[in-house]
């Protein structure tokens, strides 16, 4: 997207990609999307635990909310098929509606908590849904210091 | 390998020094050509049409074979039968008829032309460190291959994830790979030659729309023909009535349509997929205890879930444009980095290219245990962040200290693996198990081989796995890395 390359740009200028960290998706309660709350150990010393808690379960209602089978839903449904799905070539479903509320607030939280950390959260969407990805971040200016993050192998997304 | 700000393109001449590989000649390709839409650079067997508005199967000739069976026997049907009809009955007759051959049309196209729920591959990136969660979790004992499987419990039902090797992810429950379509499809229920694409999350109410229509539709037919045929054979007599109607093809259609109707709704009504109901994935057969954990409890929910649920908008973006520019790690595991390649690196990587990786990876973890005796291991460290800190002691890295003590053999060649590329094809055919995953130990199961974990030189690298792990991992992903690499050897 043309606003997350730009942050990722700016970012760029003062800093530059160590490492990536993975949030696999949570299948315990079945298809839905719902991403791990476990917090990998790579992020330790860069944000806080809560904050990160806080933004994977804030998307993670986001993502129940718009797989939510209910009235609306139904409703949107029947009327679809009633028209033959033609309704779809005009009308955003709820998802999408969703969706395009989930990166406002992906952009959001980056821009306040993440991005003055060095971090950066990419869309779940851009990834196909299987992980969300951050991006760890390294101020270029602090030269030949070792990053604080290593792939470690005690994170393990189980 | 990545263009447009100069810290990637730095990343770039970084990257073809530590792969060795044959970017130089990418680099000048990828400036020349002008921007690509995704689905120009797709991975799977699917055919884009509309500028990637309508996404088909490879073989599309039986979907034309159903669109001209329908075409013609409605055109039958509303040339000769509706007229007489229209005129003797009522005229509402070829109303609801072109009603329902629109809806049936509507349906058919939509299952079609849509997007079943492909799951795009996985970045380069997050399959590195997917494979380098597996490398460590297993232990490393090497020569067997690591084994793919995740076991998660849902609504207290044990389901096992499968390891797709082609898409390098975990498959999400009740995901498949379609071998036709070489992708792998979010609740995937089969691949139908018919609508020319495969069934999936996205179009599965579609298509049970367009049979179900369709069952109507025939329904429909017949019985007018029939009355078509009573009615004109008091006049005319009956052969001459029947050789106007187009009986024949509706009788037999009839019943397989009605037929596969019914079993769809038996499977909607139970929530299963088609490929769940043929390995009895659920079946009370399999054990008291097995029951499907997907279902929610009544007919009507089920029904009302699959046919009125919300619709999930296409994981893939065929029409988005080929970014080459997003920033890439270029992880320790070189031969992960080259063949899960993105999607736009994939289409700049002919053939010859993998040919020419893959034998280099060969070389090199033939090569590696007499390299081991030496100071330096070139081979697994210049892959180092690309943030330009000099890794210390790159060079003169005293691996051949404690690290030669560890009881790491010749690697062997893999007898097994190249079975894998093979077995992950048949994986569409629901009643062969792929062959591969059945000496497949889940990583609890493979025991840690003693002293692995003592190599204690302290490497001061930033961006690999921690100096314990770091010999053992490495080694035996550069042996997978050969593994790899005679697998694309015998594929290219």
């Amino acid at each position: 997207m043309a606003t997350e390359f730009h942050n990722l740009q700016e970012l760029r200028h003062s800093a530059s990609l160590v490492t990536k960290v993975f949030i696999q998706r949570d299948y315990s309660e079945g298809t839905v999307c719902r991403f791990q709350t476990k917090f990998p150990s790579e992020l330790d010393n860069r944000i806080e635990r809560t904050l990160l808690e806080e933004t994977v379960k804030t998307l993670n209602s986001y993502y129940a909310e718009a797989e939510k089978i209910g009235g609306q839903s139904y409703l949107e449904g029947c009327l679809a098929c009633a028209t033959a799905y033609i309704i779809f070539l005009c009308m955003e479903t709820r998802y999408e509606k969703v969706l395009r509320k989930i990166s406002g607030y992906i952009q959001e939280q980056n821009e306040k908590i993440y991005a003055p950390r060095g971090l950066l959260i990419t869309d779940p969407i851009e990834r196909g849904m299987r992980v969300l990805e951050i991006s760890l971040f390294e101020d270029r200016g602090s030269g030949g210091s070792s990053p604080s993050s290593s792939m470690s192998s005690g994170s393990s997304a189980r | 390998m990545h263009l447009g700000v100069s810290e990637s393109m730095r990343e770039c001449e970084y990257s073809q020094i530590s792969t060795r590989s044959s970017t130089p000649m990418e680099t000048p390709y990828k400036k020349r050509t002008p921007k690509k839409r995704k689905w120009e650079a797709f991975p799977g067997r699917n055919k884009f049409y509309c500028d990637g508005r309508i996404m088909m199967a490879k073989q599309t000739g039986v979907f034309y074979l159903t669109l001209v069976l329908i075409l013609v026997t409605c055109g039958l049907f509303f040339t000769f039968d509706c007229p007489y009809l229209a005129q003797q009955l009522t005229p509402i007759i070829p109303v609801i008829g072109g009603v329902l051959f629109l809806f049936v049309l509507g349906t058919l196209l939509r299952t079609s032309f849509s997007d079943p729920g492909v799951l795009p591959r996985a970045t380069s990136d997050e399959a590195a460190d997917l494979e380098r969660q597996i490398d460590v979790a297993n232990g490393s004992t090497g020569y067997r291959p690591p084994p793919r499987t995740k076991e998660v419990v849902i609504n207290g039902q044990t389901v096992k994830l499968k390891y797709c090797f082609t898409c390098k992810i975990f498959r999400p429950p009740r995901a498949s790979h379609c071998s036709l379509c070489d992708n792998c499809v979010e609740r995937f229920d089969h691949h139908c030659p018919w609508v020319g694409n495969c069934v999936g999350r996205r179009n599965y109410r579609f298509f049970y729309m367009f049979i179900l229509s369709l069952s109507f539709l025939t329904i429909f037919i017949f019985a007018f023909v029939i009355t078509h045929i009573i009615l004109s054979s008091h006049r005319n007599g009956f052969l001459k009535a029947l050789k106007d109607s187009p009986v024949v093809v509706c009788f037999f259609s009839v019943w397989s349509i009605v037929g596969l109707s019914g079993f769809h709704t038996y499977l909607i009504s139970s929530n299963q997929t088609t490929n769940e109901d043929i390995k009895g994935s659920w079946s009370s057969k399999r054990g008291k205890d097995n029951y499907n954990p997907y279902s929610h409890g009544n007919i009507f929910t089920n029904c009302c879930a699959a046919l009125c649920g919300p619709l999930p908008p296409s994981l893939i973006d065929r029409r988005g444009f080929v970014q080459s520019d997003t920033p890439q790690l270029a992880s320790p595991t070189n031969g992960i980095t080259m063949y899960g390649a993105t999607q736009s690196q994939q289409s700049h990587m002919c053939d010859q290219d993998q040919c020419i990786q893959s034998t280099k990876f060969v070389l090199q973890a033939a090569a590696t245990p007499l390299l081991q005796q030496q100071s330096s291991e070139p081979v697994i460290l210049t892959a180092s962040p690309e943030n330009g800190v000099s890794l210390p002691g790159r060079t003169s890295l005293a691996l051949g200290g404690p690290c030669t003590s560890l009881p790491l053999g010749q690697p062997t060649p893999p007898t097994s693996t190249p079975s894998l590329s093979c077995h992950e094809a048949t994986d569409i055919h629901p009643l062969q198990e792929p062959v591969a995953h059945h000496h497949f130990l889940t990583p609890e199961e493979v025991p840690s081989p003693p002293g692995m974990l003592h190599c204690g030189s302290p490497l001061g690298h930033s961006h690999t796995v921690q100096a314990g792990f770091y010999n053992p991992a490495s080694q035996d992903s550069l042996h997978e890395d050969s593994v790899r690499g005679l697998v694309k050897l015998s594929s290219v």
